[in-house]
């Protein structure tokens, strides 16, 4: 059989192989790591579909392997029940691929039934859809500038993607439309059939270019080219890894929900003492007793009593999705960049049990070993560069979160009380939040609170 | 050495119908261009002991079988004299007019033709020896056009004057009383029907239980069944396991067959070729090749390394000359700028065997292997007025169809002629046509092309010439 890379996660289009664990003529049994693959933010141990022979390896270690590109072809020899079962999904397949082709020559004459005011208004709803497509599309090809320049180049390979069915369109109309970058499988036909024509390549290039320039116009994605560096003196251009090429996409776009940071202080003197003296007994239990894992607990009972901060919003809806669970992220520095992997169910655990997974998570995170599922599903984020330093800090938004606390290092102070100023341990925090659905009061009481739970702990237990 | 060293913007090694397409593209498209070949002028296997002269032998096989057929319209000849010298003499000006005439064209285009054996020093320079001297040649880019040779058959082949590979054979060193053509495929079908027609008693054999093995078997059946009655005699599912020289021929020994052991005159080998990716120094470069020898490229025929392509035999299956010259020119488009792949929907493959066997795009055994469901249009040649009055009656034009979109996927074709009638095909299934499209286009009465109008007519159960209503 032909194994082709499977669908890795969301929003994952391809990834790089890392390690290829089998050679040609090796037997390999149903679900053993066959290939390790390292997509936006980790390294992910592609399992063999079936058990068999390996027949040829059709990709190379380092190489930029897309969803559904060809990695390796297994002889299944005569494991017959297996290949039934691979029959029979591809059965299933053809038949869901039938029944879709249907819906669709449904769906055709169904508009040609319809009166033309129906249509005009359905063809405006697939012009919407399709530019959505569009922006999607267009974003990649903004940074090579004009379309029709970015063909002109020797040096840009085309990768041909294995095509699912023929778009049905003469060779030279096929050929026009790699010439100017456009994938033709993209292009609506106007012909019988679907046919597509010259004049549709020409009018989709058109589309493209005009959706890309009122992108333009919004400011939303502007790539504004650049100098020319070397005219001040050397430099050296290397790719974006893909950690760091997904960490610029994303908060590039985590951006656009308008940001407010909101600085507080917490005494946590007491707090420490409290630390050192139990924190023998948390490293006998494995982990380590970080203020971080005490803020973790903290958070989690304040986003109970503040549940607009553990949500989400959804524009195109405009409702506010609440969350009912409490998986709060933690961002992990490393030599690849920044991870932030999720501790779920925080609200369930003691902080015992928080310090062993943090520590876990932060090991897994530097060794390359978290799994792309323990990097989803967070509905807050903490991340805490007090280890460095620095006073105070703005964080961006991890979208679709709406809110993250950033915690920086703490130092003796002076505090005024009781008539007299006393050395005080100060750590402060700052909370940025989505001002589309947290108002400042609200954020203040949120910050006040965690402030009040690190001060007095006792609060955790009458209120959180 | 590298001061004296000349350099040029394109070096097309090998100067076969991949690599001398590719060269005139690419100086027609405004580069400088160095094409490197070990013969006089372009042309390669195709056109020095390939295709072409083998098309040559074939049509003079075709003249013999059609006179000697003649008998059944009244018209009766006595068996033709040969004259082996003169038909030598003939076939080798064929392919002397074709390769000067690149040679004319090479010069025209200020294509610089330099004979002799490259092989890559390192990933941007050439050494090409000749005869005379040894010189090196700098490129920016570099295609690999190297093609391929005949394969032989391990441990059992041998020199010896009555063992022929495709390129002997070619030579017609005389007409031998009785040949062995071992291996059922396309090369030693064309070459036995040569032989068979100058008189030569022949036998085939064949380790499969097919000739032409994985060309549909409605087409080859035809086929098997003239050949069966030119050649002397057809051993399926039969091995050649010795072979051993003698005075008078080879002895031959087989396993599995009819006949256990017999002495031939002379044997021809034909059981495939070979890549030519060694001893072209790709082991100095990242160029990489797979495990059957053919160099590994991309959409746009671009090896491992970013300056050199490969095209035509040596970058993989099928071996074919007008497959080769596609490449060729998309290789050379890419190198002068251009942002194209080569993404054909139907390369046609043509058997010039009689009748001949042709067929492009998806055939019927792809269909069953990938379990895509098909639909099939068939029109048998018995018909065709235009067979008839041919009298060769041996032929059907098969559609395949795509049941949902009812899209031409591929076409089959046996029959005499088919090899001129496919192209229509291969534009039916790259301009996605459907099958209404060939039903409607009006073809000229009488030919041979209007079966494949009329097998059109018969998916939809409306051929004029044959009576087969639509089920259901």
């Amino acid at each position: 059989m032909e194994f082709r890379l499977p669908e890795l996660g969301e929003n994952i289009e391809s990834g790089d192989v890392v390690k290829i664990l089998v050679s040609v003529g090796d037997t390999v049994t149903k679900d053993q790591p066959v290939m390790e693959i390292e997509t936006e933010k980790a390294n992910i141990e592609v399992p063999s579909p079936v058990s068999g022979t390996i027949k040829e390896i059709l990709v190379k270690e380092g190489e930029k392997v897309n969803i559904g590109q060809l990695l390796l072809t297994i002889d299944e020899g005569t494991k017959e029940k297996e290949v039934e079962e691979v029959e029979a999904i591809e059965k299933e397949e053809k038949k869901k691929k039938k029944e879709e082709k249907k819906e669709t020559k449904a769906e055709i004459k169904e508009e040609e039934e319809v009166k033309k005011e129906k249509e005009e208004e359905k063809v405006k709803v697939k012009a919407k859809e399709e530019k959505e497509k569009l922006i999607d599309k267009a974003a990649p090809k903004e940074q090579q500038g004009e379309i029709v320049e970015f063909s002109r180049s020797a040096k840009t390979t085309t990768e041909s993607k294995p095509s699912r069915g023929f778009a049905p369109a003469a060779p030279s109309v096929r050929r026009l439309a790699r010439e100017i970058g456009i994938d033709i499988s993209e292009v609506p036909g106007s012909g019988p059939g679907g046919r597509i024509s010259e004049e549709d390549v020409k009018n989709y290039a058109r589309r493209l270019l005009t959706e890309t320039s009122s992108i333009r116009s919004t400011g939303q994605l502007e790539i504004s080219p650049l100098p020319d560096f070397t005219r001040w003196g050397e430099v050296d251009r290397s790719p974006m890894t893909n950690v760091r090429r997904k960490t610029a996409e994303h908060l590039s776009s985590a951006w656009t929900a308008p940001h407010v940071t909101q600085h507080d202080k917490a005494d946590i003197t007491d707090l420490e003492k409290l630390r050192k003296q139990v924190g023998k007994k948390a490293e006998a239990s494995g982990g380590k007793l970080t203020v971080t894992a005490i803020i973790l607990k903290v958070v989690a009972s304040s986003l109970k009593l503040f549940p607009q901060f553990n949500a989400s919003v959804d524009m195109a809806k405009n409702d506010i999705i609440y969350k009912k669970y409490c998986h709060i992220g933690v961002a992990v520095d490393t030599d690849r960049g920044l991870l932030v992997p999720v501790i779920r169910d925080v609200n369930k655990k003691n902080i015992f049990e928080l310090s062993v997974e943090l520590t876990q998570m932060s090991e897994k995170a530097r060794n390359k070993k978290l799994t792309l599922e323990e990097m989803q599903g967070g509905t807050f984020t903490i991340t805490n560069l007090g280890g460095i330093g620095g006073t105070y800090f703005t964080p961006i938004l991890n979208s679709p979160e709406v809110a993250i606390l950033g915690i920086s290092r703490a130092s003796i102070e002076p505090i005024f009380t009781n008539g007299q100023f006393q050395p005080r341990l100060m750590m402060p925090l700052s909370l940025s939040y989505d001002h589309r659905v947290i108002d400042g009061a609200d954020a203040i009481r949120f910050l006040r609170w965690i402030v009040e739970a690190l001060e007095q702990p006792f609060k955790l237990l009458l209120e959180g | 050495m590298y001061e004296k060293m000349k350099s040029t913007q394109l070096a097309v090694i090998g100067g076969g119908p991949g690599g001398y397409p590719a060269a005139f593209l690419a100086a027609d498209l405004g580069l400088q261009v160095t094409l490197i070949d070990p013969e006089p002028n372009p042309g390669g296997v195709c056109l020095y002991r390939g295709c072409i002269p083998s098309k040559a032998l074939l049509h003079v096989a075709k003249v013999i079988a059609e006179a000697h057929h003649a008998a059944n319209w009244g018209i009766e000849f006595p068996d033709p004299t040969i004259d082996l010298d003169r038909l030598r003499e003939w076939k080798d000006t064929v392919v002397k007019k074709l390769t000067g005439g690149l040679g004319q064209l090479s010069k025209q285009r200020k294509v610089s033709y330099v004979q002799g054996r490259a092989s890559l020093i390192n990933p941007q320079t050439l050494k090409i020896q000749n005869q005379k001297a040894e010189e090196f040649l700098r490129f920016d880019h570099a295609i690999l056009a190297t093609g391929s040779r005949p394969a032989t058959i391990p441990n059992l082949s041998f020199e010896s004057p009555h063992i022929l590979d495709s390129t002997s054979a070619l030579d017609l060193p005389d007409i031998p009383k009785t040949m062995l053509v071992i291996g059922g495929g396309y090369i030693g079908l064309e070459l036995g029907t040569v032989y068979a027609a100058l008189g030569t008693k022949l036998t085939t054999v064949e380790m499969t239980s097919s000739l032409m093995l994985g060309v549909d078997s409605d087409l080859v059946s035809i086929l098997s069944k003239r050949l069966e009655k030119v050649f002397d005699s057809v051993m399926l599912n039969t091995k050649v396991v010795g072979m051993k020289e003698e005075k008078k021929g080879i002895r031959v020994t087989f396993e599995g067959g009819s006949i256990k052991e017999q002495v031939f005159e002379k044997v021809l080998v034909s059981v495939g070729r070979k890549p030519n990716s060694n001893n072209i120094g790709l082991e100095n470069t990242k160029v990489e090749i797979d495990s059957h020898g053919f160099i590994k490229v991309d959409a746009q025929r671009r090896t491992a390394e970013q300056m050199i392509f490969a095209i035509g035999d040596v970058a993989g299956e099928p071996m074919l000359a007008h497959k080769a010259t596609h490449e060729g020119r998309v290789a050379a488009e890419v190198v002068a700028g251009h942002n194209v792949t080569f993404e054909p929907r139907a390369i046609p493959a043509v058997v010039f065997t009689d009748p001949e066997i042709a067929w492009c795009g998806l055939t019927e055994t792809q269909a069953s292997q990938e379990k895509r469901p098909v639909k099939i249009a068939r029109f048998p040649w018995g018909a065709s007025g235009r067979a008839t009055t041919l009298d060769r009656t041996d032929g059907v034009t098969k559609l395949i169809i795509d049941p949902d979109t009812e899209r031409i996927l591929g076409v089959g074709i046996v029959g005499t002629g088919a090899g001129e009638l496919i192209s229509e095909g291969v534009l039916a299934i790259e301009m996605g046509a459907f099958a209404s499209d060939l039903k409607l286009c009006i073809h000229p009465h009488p030919t041979l092309s209007e079966t494949i109008m009329e097998s059109a007519e018969a998916f939809f159960g409306q051929s004029t010439h044959i009576y087969r209503p639509k089920k259901g």
